[in-house]
């Protein structure tokens, strides 16, 4: 292996940037005790970290270790923009709830930074400290409420459930290793694709990975977890690391390894299974932010609708591939709807974050206008109302389903919708047609701060912009192979 | 004028405008609100005028037609058109509007402002469905226009309002997200979600789906719209949202909304799928049947008068899923005819019907008796738009229902002896009804103070009464408008079922030709 080269560096400087944020802002903290200059900080190294990767050119790095392409480049504005968003939404939580701002942004960054890893990764063992990064920082982020028990709940949860994921992902790349004699992706992909000690490898590693975009079977911990976790680092959960994560799942099986009715069949029945857990799940939910946990199960499901056409479509070698498009721009439409949504439930718990069942959501419509419609905006979304990115979204992934003739799967998705609408429109139901009828809604409620009106403002034009336009961005997810590039 | 080349996009957007600019208004000015959205609706209704004269009459096709790319991948574009069919229909609605508006001045008391907001963007909604050629168009304004809806019913409305509205939203989308399916599938089968496009595709033989296929995908467009309809047994969300809808939500409900489901077995269905409508036809018909019979013996037993009309509405659109499927020219003009006069005569009837809710705040037959002593001029206008709603000669409903009846006949006489039989019943529970809240003694003391309708309400009325007149005995002023896009789209049906005998194509050959097709068509833009 070569030394590291200033082209080395230039690769992973995104990474870079949101880790120096990260170690300058637990410097910072003994000396700077206002918030908002710490916030600040954050805020610019989020976007600092994206704004890098405008001067970064494409190509490898590290001898092949990481890969910087359209494929990265697009998963890299995404999380930065989640980051950014998230420390944005957090300032007033943190605010509200007396906790410490310094450690928490450096945690996200760090958190992003591993994400970044995952999206750029080329090879196993760099994504799987990738992984642990965002993992471990997530842990933590998880049981940042230290005095509240689903708080630390969540915490311990996430990290017994997560550490166990993660030692399957590691055995699998021990047993790939033993396959193929590489870790590294491409090497993975040429090698004869029916070896029974590489599709165990394979098989396990896609349990891990299972694990962290919470598909089902494997997504048990989630309710619990984005349920007790502060609500802006739920925000983050659902958002970014699931877009992380799937942006390796692409690399890993979009290659000729998934061509094959074995992996094919994995997807369909994970993605059906996903996301009838999910969708089932939310009916019967009485907490909000349980009810957006568990749709984020689901929504991983409509995601792998369109890894199920990926792997088809390969299959096929059928000329252009939307599904990866379709993906994208799936996880993208999500992670700003989720974030969008779970700021403002995190404004509206009030202190402790009490205020979370449906009735206090009543009448939401006439106590707070922008909240309630910004919100329903995002839930429109969810559902995959016209106008909305998440529209788009789900008619890509039938587009992609369909031209690979996955029509009950399709069709299940289609059910799924369905039962989606109801609890996503039940929740805009009680914000319009009921009336508030608890006590006088304690401090804390009285509406968004600036912070957080700022931030899903900007998620709810994204949403529409997608929603009217979404060529500009899917223009560039379909022209480009967002596959394991041979070199 | 500039505007004359985008009449169309006008008339779409023009209510939304509307609506931001209602949005401006101080929520305290409850009757500047009013005028304000009466005003926009009035604009509206003239714009809409003006299609008359763009439509031509005789030849089939588009007129004012536009045409913009708006997404290149998939290919979707914004293209709009009018025919002799769109053309009543989008009158229709934005006839009804600016009678919603007048219709709620005393009903709808809180949130206001949001109310005409709600009215105005189901407008764009509506309007947007019937003018739209382009399938993803269409079906987004079809999605777009049951938010607005679902509010009407669900904040506005009466006791079980949030059930009705909650119920109506499931069973719609229930139907549409299997329409997207088919939509997204008819898309990579043909390349293009452009309607005239895939017609001609359709026409020509240049696509040829397998049998099986095909009745799949007419069954996740006919379950969309047989939900809309509503088509027995898919009926049970109307009489709910029906009766928990404000006055103007059922006026539009009942006048417009159930329209945009034939109007999309007329557009789409047939012409599309040909041979498999040609198979479900019986069944279809036999559902048609039940609906007419069952809707109109439900509607004999309400003892709830807005139900009984909602009932009526499933028996009334029996008619005219019958007189589509039946394929013949008559039966099919008498369809779209009767999708006008019900649009006109149910929603004055819901009028009434919200007219005396605004009294006396009840729906029960039995609180009310000999209404004709305190108030005669409703009683008479009652009178007269319950006898155009069942029938009588020189009304609206007559044409529609003879012609239907007739086109039926030609080819399935067993058909519309059935049918016939909903006549009859219509006859039965309008007068049954009349007679317990018209005639006899005034047996509430209540009713006795009972104001007779108010120079607003008689206008509306009178309004409401000419149209039905002028239907009923100038009905060649609509016929002829429609009668040639009627037959083309029956020509478009047999022509292929012709052709599919005489020349087999062979898989290969279509996808090629298919292809060819649309390369074709987008080079000649």
């Amino acid at each position: 292996m070569s030394p590291v080269s200033l082209v080395d560096i230039h690769r992973v400087l995104p990474e870079l940037s949101w880790c120096v944020f990260g170690v300058v802002l637990m410097l910072l903290q003994p000396f700077l005790k206002n918030r908002q200059g710490l916030t600040f900080v954050a805020l610019i190294g989020a976007a600092l970290g994206t704004l890098t990767t405008s001067v970064a050119a494409y190509g490898s790095g590290f001898g092949g270790l990481v890969q910087f392409d359209t494929f990265s480049l697009f998963f890299h504005w995404l999380l930065g923009l989640i980051a950014f968003l998230v420390i944005l939404a957090s300032d007033s939580y943190l605010e509200r709830e007396g906790l410490d701002p310094a450690e928490f942004y450096a945690l996200v960054l760090f958190a992003t930074a591993g994400m970044g890893v995952l999206a750029s990764a080329q090879e196993l063992l760099t994504a799987f400290i990738g992984l642990e990064m965002s993992s471990i920082s997530s842990y933590v982020l998880a049981g940042y409420r230290r005095d509240s028990i689903k708080s630390s709940e969540s915490a311990m949860k996430y990290f017994l459930l997560g550490s166990f994921a993660t030692a399957f992902f590691l055995y699998g790349i021990a047993i790939v290793y033993g396959a193929t004699g590489s870790t590294y992706l491409n090497k993975i992909a040429d090698a004869e694709p029916s070896g029974n000690l590489l599709r165990l490898g394979l098989t396990l590693i896609l349990i891990g990975l299972g694990f962290k975009v919470a598909a089902a079977p494997f997504q048990i911990w989630t309710p619990d977890v984005y349920e007790g976790a502060p609500t802006p680092v739920t925000a983050l959960f659902s958002a970014g690391p699931k877009a992380a994560t799937f942006a390796l799942l692409l690399r890993i099986f979009g290659t000729s390894q998934a061509a094959t009715d074995y992996w094919f069949w994995a997807f369909w029945i994970l993605a059906v299974l996903t996301m009838f857990a999910g969708n089932l799940g939310a009916l019967v939910q009485g907490n909000v932010k349980r009810m957006l946990a568990y749709s984020s199960i689901a929504h991983a499901g409509y995601t792998l609708v369109a890894f199920a056409a990926v792997t088809t479509l390969k299959r096929n070698s059928d000329g252009p591939v939307p599904a990866y498009g379709a993906a994208l721009f799936y996880l993208a439409s999500y992670a700003l709807v989720s974030v969008g949504a779970f700021t403002i439930v995190s404004e509206l718990g009030g202190k402790g974050e009490r205020h979370l069942t449906q009735e206090d959501f009543a009448g939401l419509g006439t106590r707070q206008p922008f909240a309630a419609a910004a919100l329903s905006l995002f839930l429109f979304s969810m559902l995959g109302l016209p106008i909305t990115a998440g529209f788009f979204g789900k008619l890509y992934i039938f587009n992609a389903a369909i031209k690979s003739n996955l029509l009950w799967l399709a069709v299940l998705m289609a059910i799924n919708s369905v039962i989606g609408a109801y609890y996503y429109l039940r929740l805009v139901v009680v914000m319009y047609m009921y009336d508030y009828k608890g006590p006088a809604p304690a401090e804390g409620t009285e509406g968004l701060s600036p912070t957080a009106a700022m931030v899903v403002t900007v998620a709810a034009l994204i949403t529409v912009y997608l929603g009217l336009l979404p060529n500009h961005v899917l223009g560039l997810l379909i022209s480009q192979n967002p596959m394991v590039t041979s070199r | 004028m500039a505007l004359t080349g985008h009449i169309l996009t006008f008339l779409i957007f023009f209510p939304a405008l509307g609506a931001l600019a209602l949005l401006v208004l101080r929520k305290e000015d409850e009757r500047g609100i009013r005028l304000g959205a009466f005003a926009i609706s009035v604009v509206e209704f003239l714009a809409s005028l003006l299609l008359v004269g763009k439509v031509a009459i005789g030849t089939p096709g588009y007129s004012s037609e536009e045409f913009s790319r708006w997404i290149a991948s998939p290919a979707i574009n914004y293209h709009l058109g009018v025919d002799g069919i769109s053309l009543f229909l989008v009158i229709l609605t934005t006839f009804l509007t600016p009678i919603c508006v007048l219709a709620s001045w005393h009903g709808v008391h809180h949130r206001i402002k949001e109310f005409h907001v709600a009215l105005l963007l189901l407008e764009v909604g509506i309007v947007g469905v019937f003018l739209s050629l382009d399938l993803f168009l269409f079906f987004l304004f079809w999605e777009v226009m049951l938010i607005p809806m679902a509010f009407l019913i669900g904040i506005w409305g009466h006791d079980r309002r949030i059930y009705a509205a909650v119920k109506f939203v499931l069973y719609t989308m229930a139907g549409s997200i299997l329409m997207l399916v088919g939509i997204v599938w008819l898309y990579n089968a043909t390349g293009t979600f452009d309607l005239p496009t895939i017609q001609k595709m359709v026409q020509t033989g240049a696509l040829l789906l397998p049998a099986r296929t095909e009745m799949i995908l007419f069954l996740a467009f006919f379950f969309a719209f047989a939900i809309k309809v509503p088509l027995f047994p898919l009926h049970t969300w109307l009489p709910d949202a029906h009766v928990e809808a404000p006055t103007a939500g059922s006026i539009i409900l009942a006048g417009v909304l159930l329209k945009m489901g034939t109007y999309g077995m007329i557009r789409f269905c047939l012409p599309l799928f040909p041979d498999a409508s040609h198979r479900a036809a019986p069944w279809v018909a036999v559902l048609a049947i039940i609906g007419i019979i069952y809707g109109a013996l439900v509607a004999l037993v309400q003892p709830n008068l807005k139900k009984l009309v909602a009932y009526s509405s499933v028996s009334h659109l029996g008619f005219v899923v019958l007189g589509i499927f039946a394929f013949t020219n008559i039966s099919l003009q008498g369809a779209v005819y009767q999708m006008l006069a019900h649009g006109i005569s149910t929603g004055a009837l819901f009028l009434l019907v919200g007219m005396l809710y605004d009294r006396r705040h009840t729906f029960e037959i039995s609180e009310y008796g000999g209404l004709s002593t305190p108030m005669p001029q409703y009683a008479a206008f009652f009178l007269f738009v319950a006898l155009s709603s069942m029938g009588l000669p020189m009304l609206n409903g007559f044409v529609g229902e003879y012609l239907i009846l007739l086109g039926t006949y030609q080819v399935h006489w067993k058909w519309a002896a059935w049918a016939a039989l909903g006549v009859i019943l219509s006859a039965c529970y309008l007068l049954w009804a009349y007679q317990r809240v018209f005639y006899g003694e005034v047996t509430h003391e209540k009713n006795r103070e009972l104001q007779d309708v108010s120079p607003r309400e008689k206008w509306m009325l009178i309004v409401l009464a000419f149209v039905t007149l002028w239907m009923g005995i100038g009905s060649t002023d609509f016929t002829r408008r429609f009668a040639a896009p009627c037959e083309a789209v029956l020509q478009q049906m047999n022509r292929n079922v012709m052709r599919e005998v005489a020349v087999p194509t062979l898989p290969e050959q279509k996808a090629g030709r298919a292809a060819e097709n649309s390369t074709e068509r987008v080079a000649s833009r």
